[in-house]
């Protein structure tokens, strides 16, 4: 068994009197595929924040791959091979859907492979990259004219553009059919397929269930439950806390 | 460089007296960009147009600029309610637009300067009172009463503010929205009325602020631009929000400008703020970056 | 169109620009447009950092001032060297004084760039909002330097003897008339660097600092060195408008030169010409100069300022994406069914 992707120990944050995130202890492993579950508020966007750099937590730490990533900046975790799609979509609106794409395809994946594409390259990437989600068809717009749905799929696609070795999917689910799961399910299934892990935050739990090899529950900034997802499911701590509403 | 004791102590009471003085200016924005995240860079140009005003009253009818200054209050907290209309009308509800925001302030800030410029003309105005000229006596220690009487209000009405923050419904409600839009929007209070009404308070002890401005120097309308630096680094300085950080970090530009004018020149007074700001803004980033 | 091609297409308008002009034989006309050729390098200048990466710098009087006083520095060296230079350096330089102003532009662009990176070192690692703040205390605090600074006149000013002509080979213009054909060179510079930013990665980089800082930065965009990018660009090409203004104006002193007029136009030009692309700042410094030239000489200066200040709240209010917005959004609205 080799040494986890990424190792959270300890993490905490606070936002003035309020605690977001207390003592999480979190591991994910190379491949792995995690649900982390938990109720609106629970510190889930704000872990990932601190994962990827956007906020900084003030206590405890964060190692990708062996290296501490304490005061690295966020684009440098990317480069690092981490990714996220953000729970509310931040798309890049001056920028068509295709152009959003070519960002992490130049940014991100560039400092990796040293291979320079040329204008004609990456917009085949990103088409290719479009065409996983079927927002193809929609390349040239701009993001306004995406509905929320087609947003979400934007985020997500947009974080697979940096070829991340770990990706972070926070609710890109929220709002779709159910077959419309079912394909993303699959999609993040293939990745997973070419050794990337990912971490799946959702509140469809059948998703959730269907998708991971381990669930972490996070209540009001604490993790009270880490294990199979059979286990978790039946904690009886975690049906009073989130599963039972 | 003989170092008489006397010239010391009377450079930092002077910046301790300017630093109470400074600690008024501030207060609006402490209220307007450290509690509600509004950059109103043109809060210098509000307090020279009370300043005219007070200059205006005192002129005309001899009114105390200070007691000038409380008549128009109310005028002022309309105002502020309007701009701050607009300003939400325009830019916050249509989302974060940082540059657009900014831009309205400095044009406002702009637009008020050359108002005065073509009304008043660019000469120097003063006010006459009956404190403006004497100057106590402690020892060997000199407190001109045209610095001590607006030092001694400035505090005052941070006292007020402090205690009305703290103590009423509606303080707590503005306090509550520099934290969290979230929690007030369950408490059913609407935060545009809170952040509208908090904002007009910050406009309104703009006509205080520029009362005691005028009674401790000579006004004309450009000498506003002065002061944007000092106020923004004194609120982020002071702790962005905190009243008592205000007026703590007030002193110690106060102080610090005292001593520069003294021992240097005054010409280089205005570089001090600049100093400060820099000096604040690498050391304190954690209360800054990414709110 | 590839750059070199608008390079030279611009160039040539602007070439017979300046025959007309010539041809005209209006002295007045060069020196108005003078001023607006410089506040089109000023704009578009300005827009690089505050248009394409949407961090607003309200101490542009500062970098202009800055090529001002290189300018004036470097000719008061020029004029007496052996006071202020080691011997064997006055005598080695000695044939290239006077300096000529493209010298003068270039050492004014450097300086100002390198301040440029300075500032935006220390500040752009936080908010925009502080960043914009910090340009304003900057200026403040320049605007103090040289004041103290006995040497460009402090705050007496300094006086800056202008030649009559100026040979080119076999040409002899006057100099106004070699003064507007520099700025002009320089405009149609700036336009084409501008220009080329928009369309490179560079230009898509700053799109989306813009946009979404975070998002950027998730995205693995090394924002802070973009910005730094920018800013010294931004800074360099405003301290190169600034190096020829002593032999223009004849008289600098720090009151005039660091005032909020240069702020505020290399702030109110592209924000109502439209700051999403170079012919923003163009189209805005062209109507705003022109305007304010007109009303300089029938109303009085102080009212064309207003005028300014009112067109830029008007306009960051009701049309925020400026003239070049509004075109946009019409041919929007004609192309949708």
């Amino acid at each position: 068994m080799s040494a986890p992707l990424l190792e959270i120990k300890a993490v905490g944050k606070r936002f003035g009197g309020f605690v977001a995130l207390e003592g999480i202890n979190l591991d994910v492993a190379r491949g792995e595929r995690l649900g982390l579950i938990g109720p609106n508020g629970s510190g889930k966007s704000t872990l990932v924040n601190c994962i990827c750099g956007t906020l900084n937590n003030e206590t405890g730490t964060v190692h990708f791959e062996g290296r501490a990533l304490d005061g690295l900046p966020a684009n440098r975790r990317t480069h690092l091979g981490l990714a996220r799609s953000f729970q509310l979509p931040r798309p890049f609106m001056s920028l068509s859907v295709a152009d959003n794409l070519r960002i992490p395809l130049i940014y991100a994946v560039r400092r990796r492979s040293a291979l320079i594409l040329s204008p004609q390259e990456l917009d085949q990437r990103a088409i290719e990259l479009l065409g996983m989600v079927g927002l193809e068809p929609k390349a040239r717009r701009s993001p306004r004219d995406l509905t929320q749905v087609e947003m979400r799929k934007l985020e997500l696609v947009r974080a697979m553009a940096a070829e991340p070795k770990l990706l972070i999917a926070d609710e890109v689910m929220a709002g779709l059919s159910h077959s419309e799961i079912e394909d993303i399910i699959q999609l993040l299934l293939k990745l997973n397929g070419q050794g990337i892990s990912i971490i799946l935050i959702e509140h469809i739990m059948r998703a959730v269930m269907s998708f991971s090899q381990r669930i972490a529950v996070l209540v009001s900034g604490r993790k009270i439950a880490d294990g199979k997802p059979d286990e978790v499911v039946n904690n009886p701590s975690v049906v009073s806390a989130y599963l039972g509403q | 460089m003989n170092f008489p004791i006397e010239l010391l102590i009377n450079a930092a009471v002077a910046g301790l007296l300017l630093g109470g003085f400074y600690a008024a200016v501030t207060i609006g924005i402490s209220i307007s960009f450290g509690m509600l995240d509004v950059v109103n860079i043109a809060h210098p140009a509000f307090i020279i147009l009370g300043s005219y005003i007070a200059y205006l009253l005192n002129q005309s009818l001899g009114v105390d600029p200070i007691l000038a200054a409380i008549i128009v209050l109310p005028a002022f907290y309309f105002l502020g309610q309007l701009v701050y209309q607009v300003y939400y009308l325009s830019f916050e509800r249509r989302g974060q637009d940082a540059l657009r925001g900014l831009a309205f302030f400095f044009g406002l800030l702009f637009i008020t300067e050359v108002v005065l410029i073509l009304l008043f003309g660019v000469d120097y105005r003063y006010v006459e009172a009956a404190y403006i000229g004497p100057t106590w006596r402690l020892g060997f220690v000199d407190l001109p009463l045209r610095m001590l009487v607006p030092c001694l209000v400035s505090l005052l009405l941070v006292v007020v503010l402090q205690l009305w923050l703290t103590h009423t419904f509606t303080g707590r409600a503005i306090m509550a929205v520099a934290q969290d839009q979230l929690a007030l929007q369950l408490m059913a209070a609407n935060p545009i009325r809170i952040k509208r009404m908090a904002f007009a308070v910050s406009i309104a002890t703009a006509s205080l602020a520029g009362a005691f401005l005028i009674i401790i120097q000579p006004v004309e309308p450009s000498v506003g631009r002065e002061y944007i630096g000092r106020v923004f680094a004194i609120c982020v300085l002071g702790g962005m929000g905190s009243l008592p950080g205000t007026v703590i970090a007030s002193m110690l530009l106060g102080v610090v400008e005292s001593f520069t004018a003294t021992f240097y020149g005054p010409s280089w007074a205005p570089a001090v703020a600049f100093g400060f700001l820099l000096l604040t803004l690498a050391v304190r980033p954690a209360g800054i970056l990414g709110r | 169109m590839r750059s070199w091609l608008f390079f030279l297409s611009a160039l040539s308008v602007g070439a017979i620009v300046f025959a007309l002009a010539l041809l005209i034989r209006s002295d007045y006309l060069f020196f108005a447009g003078y001023v607006i050729l410089q506040f089109i390098v000023l704009a578009t200048a300005w827009n690089i950092l505050g248009g394409y990466c949407g961090y607003v710098n309200f101490g542009s009087a500062a970098f202009f001032a800055i090529g001002v006083y290189t300018s004036v520095a470097l000719v008061k060296l020029g004029a007496n060297p052996g006071r202020y230079l080691p011997e064997f350096l006055a005598t080695s330089l000695k044939p290239l004084l006077p300096l000529p102003i493209v010298a003068l532009q270039l050492f004014a662009g450097l300086i100002a760039g390198v301040v440029g990176l300075g500032m935006g070192y220390l500040t752009l690692r936080l908010r925009g909002v502080f960043f914009a703040i910090a340009t304003l205390a900057m200026a403040v605090v320049l605007q103090t330097l040289i004041i103290n600074w006995d040497f460009v006149g402090g705050s007496r000013g300094a006086y800056i003897v202008r030649p009559a002509s100026v040979t080119l080979g076999p040409f002899s213009i006057g100099y106004i008339e070699y003064l507007f054909l520099l700025m002009l060179v320089l405009a149609v510079v700036a336009l084409t660097v501008a220009r080329l930013i928009e369309r490179s990665r560079l230009g898509y980089g700053f799109a989306t600092i813009r946009d979404d800082e975070l998002a950027a930065e998730a995205c693995g965009v090394p924002t802070l060195r973009l910005k730094l990018i920018a800013t010294t660009i931004s800074g360099a090409f405003m301290g190169m408008a600034g190096a020829p203004f002593p032999y223009y104006i004849g008289y600098v002193e720090p009151a005039a030169t660091f005032g909020l007029p240069y702020a505020v136009n290399s702030i109110a030009m592209p924000m109502i010409g439209g700051t999403t692309s170079w012919p923003g700042p163009l189209l805005g410094a062209i109507l705003l100069g022109s305007l304010q030239q007109i009303a300089t000489v029938t109303i009085s200066s102080a009212v064309n300022l207003l005028i300014v200040g009112v067109l830029l709240v008007g306009f960051v209010v009701i049309a925020p994406k400026g003239i070049l917005g509004l075109i946009e959004d019409w041919r929007h609205k004609r192309a949708k069914p």
